[in-house]
C-alpha cells in the first residue's frame, strides 16, 4: 500500500477514535455542563442522608441548580454535613428548605431546595438551617406499626 | 510408590517450573521492548504502518460488534425496566454497561482475537523463515525494528477501539429503544447524562482499555518472538496468544474494577 494512503487511513482511524472519546465525554458523560460555571458553596446539616452520594444533583422545582460536592460526619452535632456547589446564577433566600428526595421508584437520591421568603440571600459558606432528612423505609414502617398499635390500644 | 504416580508428580513440577521460567522470560522481554522503544518511536513511520494493520483493520469487527452489543443491551434493558415503569433508565443502563465494562473488555477480547493473533503469527512466521536472524546478521535489531512498533501500535489502538466500541454500542441502544421501540428521546439522553460521570465512568474505562492494550500486545509479541520456528509452533503460539490474553483481560478487569469502583 502507498505511504500516503496508509497515512490517510491511520489518520482517519485516530480521528474516529478521538472523536468517539469526545462523544463519550460530552454527549454521554455530559462533561460540558459539569463544574464549568461559576458557583458558590453552601452546606446543610441532615439527621440522615440515606443513600445520597457525592455529585448527586441539587434541584429546585425539578431544575438542576447545583451538585453535592462533599459529605462529612460532624462529631459536634452528630449530623451529616452536606456541602453543595450551587450555580451562581441561582440565588436562594436564607430560609430555604432543603430535603433529601428520591427520583422515582428506582431513582437516585438528590437534594431538593424549596425557596423561602427571606429577603437576605444565601452566600458562599452559609449553612441552610431548615433541612429534612431522607425517608428511611424502616423508620416509616416502625412509625406505622407504632401508630397502629396505639390505635388498637385506644379501643 | 507406583512409577506412574511419580512421573505424574514430576510432570506437574516440570510444568510449574516451565510456567515460572516463561513468566520470567516474558517479563525480561517486555522490559527489553520498553528499552528499545525509543529507537522505534523515533522512526514513527514504522508505528504508523503497524497502526494500520492493528487498528484500522480491526475497525470493522469493533464497529459491528459494538452496534449489536448495544442493540441487545437496549432490548434486554427495556424488557426488564419496563416491568418497573422505568424504561427511560435504559439509556443509563446501556451507557454505564458499555463505558465501564463491555466497551473496554469486549473490545479487548476482539482485539486479542483479531490483532493479537495476527501479530503473533506474523512475528512467529518471520522467526520460522529466519527473517529475524537475517536482520540480526545485518546489524538491524529485530526487537527495535519488528517488535516495538507492533507493541506501541497495539497500545495506541486499544483505547481508541474501545471508545469506538462504546459509542457504537450507545448508538445501537438508542436505535433499538428510541427509534424502534419509541422510548422518549429526551429522557433517554438526560437520564444517561445525569448518571454517567466523566471521571468515575469514562476516564476509568479509558484507563482500563490502556492496561488491556499493554497486556494483549505484550503477550502477542512475546508469544510470536518465543514461538518454536515450525508451522506447528507458530499455530500453537497463536492459540496461546488468544487464550492467555483473554484470561489476562478478564483477570486484569477484576483487579482494575476492584481498584476503581470500590465503595462507590
Amino acid at each position: 500500500m502507498q505511504r500516503a494512503t496508509l497515512d490517510l487511513w491511520v489518520g482517519l482511524f485516530v480521528i474516529t477514535g478521538i472523536g468517539a472519546l469526545m462523544i463519550l465525554s460530552l454527549k454521554v458523560g455530559n462533561l460540558n455542563t459539569y463544574g464549568v460555571t461559576d458557583s458558590y458553596v453552601i452546606s446543610g446539616n441532615f439527621e440522615n442522608i440515606g443513600g445520597l452520594k457525592i455529585r448527586a444533583p441539587v434541584k429546585s422545582s425539578g431544575v438542576v441548580v447545583g451538585r453535592v460536592t462533599d459529605i462529612q460526619f460532624s462529631t459536634k452535632t452528630y449530623d451529616a454535613v452536606v456541602t453543595m456547589n450551587i450555580d451562581s446564577r441561582y440565588l436562594f433566600p436564607k430560609d430555604t428548605f432543603a430535603s433529601i428526595l428520591t427520583a422515582g421508584l428506582l431513582g437516585e437520591q438528590y437534594i431538593g431546595l424549596a425557596a423561602g421568603g427571606d429577603e437576605v440571600m444565601l452566600k458562599e459558606g452559609d449553612t441552610i438551617m431548615k433541612t429534612n432528612s431522607a425517608m428511611v423505609l424502616e423508620e416509616m414502617i416502625g412509625r406505622f406499626l407504632f401508630d397502629k398499635a396505639s390505635e388498637d390500644n385506644a379501643f | 510408590m507406583p512409577k506412574r504416580i511419580v512421573s505424574s508428580i514430576q510432570g506437574i513440577g516440570h510444568r510449574t517450573l516451565e510456567g515460572i521460567w516463561r513468566l520470567g522470560r516474558a517479563t525480561r522481554f517486555f522490559l527489553l521492548v520498553l528499552m528499545k522503544s525509543a529507537t522505534s518511536l523515533r522512526r514513527f513511520g514504522l508505528v504508523i504502518r503497524e497502526l494500520y494493520y492493528v487498528g484500522v483493520l480491526s475497525l470493522i469487527i469493533i464497529v459491528v460488534s459494538g452496534l449489536f452489543v448495544g442493540m441487545v443491551l437496549g432490548l434486554q434493558g427495556y424488557e426488564t425496566l419496563q416491568k418497573y415503569g422505568s424504561e427511560t433508565a435504559v439509556g443509563t443502563l446501556v451507557a454505564l454497561s458499555l463505558v465501564r465494562e463491555l466497551g473496554p473488555v469486549v473490545a479487548a477480547l476482539l482485539f486479542a482475537s483479531r490483532a493479537g493473533s495476527a501479530i503473533t503469527a506474523e512475528i512467529g512466521l518471520m522467526k520460522a523463515t529466519e527473517q529475524l536472524a537475517a536482520m540480526g546478521m545485518m546489524a538491524v535489531d529485530p526487537v527495535a525494528r519488528v517488535v516495538a512498533p507492533r507493541f506501541w501500535a497495539g497500545v495506541i489502538s486499544m483505547p481508541l477501539l474501545a471508545a469506538i466500541f462504546s459509542v457504537m454500542g450507545v448508538f445501537g441502544g438508542y436505535l433499538v429503544t428510541v427509534i424502534f421501540i419509541g422510548v422518549d428521546e429526551g429522557s433517554f439522553w438526560s437520564q444517561m447524562q445525569s448518571n454517567v460521570d466523566f471521571r468515575i465512568d469514562i476516564l476509568n474505562g479509558f484507563i482500563k482499555s490502556c492496561f488491556f492494550g499493554v497486556a494483549v500486545t505484550a503477550i502477542a509479541v512475546f508469544e510470536g518472538y518465543d514461538s518454536p520456528p515450525t508451522a506447528e509452533g507458530v499455530s500453537g503460539a497463536t492459540t496461546r496468544t488468544v487464550v492467555t490474553s483473554s484470561l489476562a483481560i478478564l483477570g486484569l478487569d477484576f483487579i482494575l474494577t476492584a481498584f476503581m469502583f470500590r465503595g462507590l
